[in-house]
């Protein structure tokens, strides 16, 4: 299974470790997590399942961009980080 | 007489109390460090409602049944598969109004949001659902993002006399009308006139900037609009408009109606578009008690040197009676009036910009 870890950011509405689902895409493990944190995913897409514009996506130690992230192929070795990018004041 | 009014800032949600004559302070402070696009409180129940813009994160939608002591979160409008073929399918940007629907059947809400749909639920937000009447005229195609690149749907007023009744207003996309609940909509402004396009289209009413629109709650058949460049006033629904002529600027976003005498309103006026800051640096409220043919410039009580206020569309507010008033600025100034203006109060808080003051 897949290592997934999210910002601090999100700590209210998801895991607050890394935490291991399965999943052959990010699209397949953020419903695995979405199942045990149903809040989680619409913090992270938007209403129409696209990856919010200011979510990063990190897996294997790889930026991935925001339109194919979701469609990464994950291994049970993959790390993944969820972050957000940081803006305003 | 209200007592209570929420402040929806760009850094959280205050709550203020009145304590005496003039005297209003902070109770509570909810969401501090997030923007607070609008609130609703529902006498119908209880309930708060306090529209949240997470930025990264998305729009949410928060509920109190304690009166603001814990906070839940509900649904927020959803377009999920609305228009999924589209070059761009929309999202949800913003909750930019919050309004009961239907005074006698508790939990009915209206939320008007950026980019432009109309949303209904019937369980106190735990659901909501698109418009489909109005999302799908023809005509929306020509709605145009001014404020934040998409259109937004600002002003949502039900008619008090049936709830079946309700107007809208989008900037821009002119203002709408339904009396069927929602099923069917007819585009009103005639009369509107925006001067800042191509000449021959200056009275097309899906052109019309609206920044604001709001309806007297005993004459529910007479509007006032705060429009991009003028002041317009209805009288016999939102078919058909006056231009009116106001001193100072006709510049700016707020318009607030007396709840009893359709012919007093109150404007925030402000120098327009490459300025959007108050005429010489002096905050002022514009009264008319006559329908627009004169207006009262009042100042007691609001800065009068070098103040940069500038109120945003819901940043004015009466309360039910028509007596108190209150004047959010995107500079974090409050000030409130219990005598309809004529002398102003300011708030002992230095808030974050103010988006949206609400007496409930």
């Amino acid at each position: 299974m897949a290592r997934i870890a999210f910002t601090a950011h999100l700590a209210a509405v998801g895991p607050t470790e890394p935490s291991s689902y399965g999943g052959a895409t990010l699209a397949e493990v953020l419903d695995a997590v979405g199942a045990d944190y149903p809040r989680l995913k619409s913090y992270v897409l938007d209403d129409q399942g696209r990856l919010r514009k200011h979510i990063a996506i990190f897996v294997d130690g790889l930026m991935r961009p925001r339109e194919t992230a979701l469609a990464v192929p994950l291994d049970d070795a993959s790390d993944i980080y969820v972050f957000q990018a940081l803006s305003g004041g | 007489m209200s007592d209570r009014l929420f402040a929806a800032t760009r850094k959280g949600l205050f709550e203020f109390r009145r304590q005496r004559a003039g005297r209003w302070a902070v109770e509570r402070v909810s969401f501090l460090g997030a923007p607070v696009s609008q609130v609703l409180a529902d006498p119908r129940d209880g309930a708060i409602y306090a529209a949240l813009d997470y930025g990264h994160f998305g729009v949410k939608l928060q509920r109190s049944d304690d009166g603001g002591a814990g906070w839940s979160e509900v649904a927020a409008p959803s377009y999920a598969g609305v228009d999924v073929d589209a070059e761009a399918p929309p999202s949800l940007k913003l909750i930019w109004a919050l309004e009961i629907a239907d005074p006698d059947a508790p939990g009915t809400l209206w939320a008007g949001t950026i980019p432009g749909g109309l949303f209904y639920s019937d369980d106190r937000g735990e659901s909501w659902s698109l418009n489909r009447g109005l999302w799908d005229q023809p005509q929306r195609k020509g709605w145009m993002g001014v404020v934040y690149d998409q259109p937004g749907m600002h002003s949502v007023s039900v008619d008090p006399r049936d709830p079946r009744r309700v107007a809208v207003a989008v900037s821009t996309g002119g203002v709408w009308e339904t009396a069927d609940g929602g099923a069917s909509w007819t585009l009103g402004g005639a009369g509107l006139r925006a001067e800042y396009i191509p000449p021959g289209q200056a009275q097309d009413p899906v052109m019309q900037d609206v920044h604001r629109l709001v309806r007297c709650r005993a004459a529910p058949d007479a509007f006032w609009i705060q429009h991009h460049n003028g002041v317009f006033k209805a009288d016999g629904g939102i078919g058909q408009w006056s231009e009116l002529a106001a001193p100072h600027s006709t510049f700016g976003f707020a318009v607030a109606v007396h709840p009893k005498r359709p012919e007093t309103a109150w404007l925030a006026p402000a120098i327009k578009d490459e300025f959007r800051c108050p005429e010489d640096g002096k905050v002022v409220v514009k009264r008319t008690t006559d329908g627009g043919r004169s207006f009262d410039v009042l100042t007691r009580g609001l800065p009068q040197a070098h103040a940069y206020d500038l109120v945003y569309r819901h940043g004015l507010d009466v309360d039910a009676e028509g007596e108190r008033l209150a004047l959010g600025s995107t500079t974090g100034g409050l000030w409130l009036s219990e005598n309809g203006g004529d002398d102003w109060v300011q708030a002992p808080a230095r808030l974050p910009p103010v988006y949206a003051v609400r007496f409930g």
